[in-house]
């Protein structure tokens, strides 16, 4: 092939990506099991990692860039780059919520959990498998699996909305629960916008296998 | 491709054409079931593509694939060349320009070209641009100054030779000597200009206007453009037809469709290897 080693650099910058999102995947269950264990080691060790998956990021950012300027790469190699380059945002995106989880513990202190966890170790599991089936697709150029992990994302806006309604029955029982109560929803809230993000991903998919643009993640009104 | 196929590529290349303000989107030159021969050997085989009226449209491929065969029967330079054969038909404006009573000097005054390296004539730039209208009877000296200055702004020109129209073609630059060319063409007022790889021997900047200068032209005229560079096809045309060799070396149509489609989503497996540069 005419373009073996610009064929390298973008498999190189495909593994650098896939490496990225299972580094990604990893905080998500880091995040619920310190809040579990309420571990605040291990929260703090999920915030202080968060610099390294920006720095990856901006690494493979900067790598696409190049790659454009310098190979201007057309068809199907302009799609995969493009979607690289945005999933590698998404997966950074993905992260910092995983932080927000670690911070959440740290801000909790030493105080009681409000209730056992249930529905947020379940979403937690949901979003890894997703953010996996997500990346494997990409890998594969498989546009329906691409399609199939966005529908999982009602799966993850169920169990939120459940979340929610079972948490405001704790604080309208008794209203002092409110800050307990909230931290959880909070916690539940960046689980729920991993969904959302990884959705994102999946149109990502879609388009580096296509060239079709598809919004999937459509907002449907409130139940 | 079937003719068929190829107006249901060009009706949805109209369908997606987002520009706005286009003055109109019909065909100007039709070409169907084209074969050309040098001699016993076929250059080109079966070829039908829709030419879209004051749109660019570029022809990509790689060398030797007939890139080039194809423009030259648009205007019937090919018929220039001993023992050619042309089968099939061009259309003009619903016209074939290969009927027995049409004047061949008329078709390649409708259909103007510009060649690969700059070629003007050993005369001053005035007498380069007025060439052609003085073969047509052009012969009132304000007429043909008025077509001057025209035809030279038309072709991004004026301003700089505008001084020295009196001097030799020769004394300009590159990339001036190929917009006088450009100036010359315009000059017997074509309605489709050819480009036969108009920039492969200018250096950007040069390019880069000559590219500049399509675009303006693109209000009046309708150019078809030959160009091994994918990059100007990608930034200068409407429109791209792929053509590739088959297993006979005749050259066919691949595909053809909006150029913004070709470069980003191509349907057919063999452009996108071609343009992502996986043969070629």
């Amino acid at each position: 092939m005419p373009r073996d080693t610009f064929g390298g650099e973008l498999a190189n910058l495909k593994n650098q990506l896939l490496q990225l999102g299972m580094d990604t995947e990893r905080t998500i269950g880091e995040g619920v099991n310190a809040l579990k264990t309420r571990d605040r080691a291990l929260a703090q060790a999920i915030i202080a990692h968060d610099a390294e998956i920006n720095r990856v990021r901006y690494s493979i950012e900067e790598q696409c860039y190049e790659l454009i300027a310098t190979q201007q790469p057309l068809a199907s190699d302009l799609r995969e780059i493009i979607s690289i380059l945005l999933i590698a945002i998404e997966l950074e995106r993905i992260a910092d919520h995983s932080k927000n989880l670690g911070e959440i513990v740290i801000h909790m202190g030493d105080e009681p959990l409000l209730k056992p966890l249930i529905d947020i170790p379940r979403m937690a599991e949901i979003t890894q498998s997703m953010l996996n089936q997500s990346l494997d697709a990409f890998s594969r150029k498989d546009a329906a699996m691409g399609r199939a992990v966005c529908n999982r994302d009602d799966e993850i806006d169920n169990l939120y909305q459940q979340i929610f309604r079972e948490l405001l029955t704790y604080v309208m029982q008794d209203p002092r629960t409110v800050n307990r109560a909230l931290n959880l929803l909070f916690a539940a809230h960046n689980l729920e916008r991993i969904g959302d993000r990884i959705t994102n991903i999946g149109e990502r998919v879609i388009y580096a296998a296509t060239g079709q643009l598809e919004e999937l993640n459509i907002e449907r009104p409130a139940t | 491709m079937s003719t068929n196929q190829s107006l249901r590529i060009f009706t949805r290349a109209l369908a997606s054409n987002e520009t706005a303000d286009a003055p109109t989107t019909t065909v100007k030159m039709r070409v169907t079931n084209l074969n050309f021969y040098y001699g016993a050997f076929r250059a080109v085989a079966d070829v039908s593509l829709d030419v879209p009226d004051r749109r660019i449209t570029a022809i990509i491929g790689s060398s030797g694939c007939g890139k080039s065969t194809l423009l030259r029967t648009l205007n019937r330079m090919g018929d220039l060349v001993p023992n050619a054969r042309v089968e099939g038909d061009v259309l003009l404006d619903d016209e074939s320009i290969y009927a027995p009573n049409v004047d061949v000097v008329d078709v390649r005054r409708r259909v103007g070209m510009v060649f690969q390296r700059p070629n003007p004539f050993p005369k001053s730039i005035y007498d380069n641009v007025t060439f052609g209208p003085r073969l047509l009877g052009v012969n009132h000296r304000a007429d043909l100054d008025a077509i001057v200055e025209k035809s030279l702004r038309a072709a991004a020109l004026w301003d700089e030779v505008k001084e020295k129209l009196h001097e030799s073609g020769f004394a300009l630059s590159g990339g001036q000597q190929q917009r006088l060319c450009i100036a010359r063409a315009l000059a017997v007022e074509p309605e489709v200009v050819l480009m036969d790889e108009p920039a492969s021997a200018l250096d950007p900047i040069a390019t880069y206007k000559i590219e500049e200068l399509m675009h303006q032209l693109r209000d009046e005229y309708t150019i078809v453009i030959v160009t091994h560079n994918m990059q100007q096809a990608a930034r200068a045309s409407d429109f791209t037809a792929f053509m590739n060799m088959n297993a006979q070396r005749a050259g066919t149509l691949v595909e053809f469709g909006p150029t913004k489609e070709i470069f980003t989503n191509p349907h057919q497996k063999e452009t996108e290897d071609y343009i992502t540069g996986r043969f070629g």
